[in-house]
């Protein structure tokens, strides 16, 4: 076995705390193999891998993002326009730090600043869909060639969307307001003090924002994996069901769930046969559009924009899931 | 003094107005802390990540929930 694989499965997959609970299981009389000792390794296991990765990543991805705040990435891209601009604005949006809370101010600073629509969706579109910590965890409950290929399809989803939306010519569909706010603010350099404490109060903030969902979402990932029955998922959304991409798209929108809830999901789901196309467009359908950040949307820009926004992001995800699951041999 | 707060009313714009008072009360002052969650008034002073810190009209931090000693150094 190479060096990377070993690294990959003992830090990333963390193969010897799967085994090590397994023991535990043992110890206190359950068989790993039954049902019940079954279900209680895969959630403690799966909690324990979780929060550990998502400690060390979110304390090493703040520290990276706090070289990119929202100020720097507009100056970055000022005065850019074409596919190389909506290129640049998604790569930029999986760097930005973004909350949800921050969108509007965002798209505010962004608009008012001159840039395009095309640009400052790409960059609306890849920030909450291609997040640097769910691209790790992916790779740690898949395999790396599927999270870069998440990757790859979120950035082409933003690239294209962002495009797509300026060549309609809606930017008589922002709010007046916005292009009479003035531009102020420029990124403040930090210190390395502050950059660390910046990446520690992200680390206790997304850990204590998300903690239910991940119990939740590996509770049902463990009722999945050992108590529903493989027939009945693959009967409903089996790869071979055409319809099993709109129905994991038409459930997910609406969901307000963060990304490292729907991982373990995703993970029994694709354990019990189910297409990874489909789980994929579950997850994006999940973090890219949530209703709470349509309506918030809604203050800044007509109706018609957002229908337009809402329709080309849920164009991109299905025909993402479709795609991958035409071609998901490749990844096995 | 007046302290505002800059977000659309999230936890951490919360938690940032509960630092500003003890800031305050801390250093003695008589302050005023004031919501802002209009969008458009949050823009108008350059804020592009919530929760912003003004204090008289000066934007002091934002994208960060300070603690109430950061906040103190900055009245």
């Amino acid at each position: 076995m190479s060096v990377f694989a070993w690294a990959n499965d003992q830090l990333l997959r963390m193969t010897w705390l799967n085994d090590l609970v397994g023991q535990g299981v043992v110890a206190i009389g359950l068989d790993p193999a039954s049902r019940l000792g079954g279900s209680v390794q895969f959630f403690v296991y799966d909690v324990i891998k979780i929060f550990i990765l998502l400690s060390v990543l979110i304390f090493a991805i703040s520290w990276v993002q706090s070289h990119f705040p929202p100020e720097r990435t507009r100056a970055i891209l000022g005065g850019r326009t074409g596919l190389g601009a909506n290129t640049l604005a998604a790569l930029l949006g999986t760097l930005t730090p973004f909350c949800s809370c921050s969108s509007i101010p965002l798209f505010i600073g962004f608009t008012a600043a001159g840039l395009p629509l095309a640009v400052t969706f790409s960059f609306l579109i890849s920030s909450p869909l291609v997040d640097l910590a769910s691209v790790i965890l992916l790779a740690s409950i898949f395999s790396w060639p599927i999270a870069l290929a998440y990757v790859a399809v979120g950035l082409v989803v933003a690239i294209l969307g962002g495009t797509l939306i300026g060549r309609l010519g809606m930017e008589g569909q922002v709010a007046a307001f916005v292009r009479s706010v003035p531009v102020t603010g420029t990124a403040v350099t930090l210190t390395r003090g502050e950059r660390l404490a910046y990446a520690r109060d992200q680390v206790a903030e997304i850990i204590h924002r998300v903690w239910p969902y991940v119990l939740i979402g590996v509770g049902l990932g463990a009722a999945i994996h050992n108590w529903v029955p493989g027939d009945l998922i693959s009967a409903l959304l089996g790869q071979d069901k055409w319809w099993s991409v709109p129905v994991a798209v038409l459930v997910g929108i609406p969901m307000y769930a963060d990304i490292f809830g729907t991982l373990p999901i995703a993970e029994a789901l694709v354990g019990k046969g189910v297409g990874l196309g489909t789980v994929l467009a579950f997850m994006m359908a999940v973090t890219a559009l949530s209703l709470p950040s349509l309506i918030m949307l809604k203050r800044v820009v007509g109706m018609p924009l957002l229908a337009t926004f809402t329709a080309v992001v849920t164009a991109g995800i299905l025909s993402i899931g479709l795609i991958f699951n035409a071609i998901s041999h490749w990844f096995s | 003094m007046i302290i505002k707060i800059l977000g659309s009313g999230c936890k951490k714009c919360i938690a940032l107005g509960e630092n500003a008072k003890a800031a305050a009360a801390a250093a003695g002052k008589m302050a005023e802390i004031v919501k802002v969650t209009d969008f458009a008034e949050i823009a108008r002073y350059g804020v592009m990540s919530t929760p912003g810190l003004v204090v008289d009209e000066r934007l002091v931090s934002s994208g960060r929930v300070l603690t109430a000693d950061e906040i103190g150094k900055l009245l």
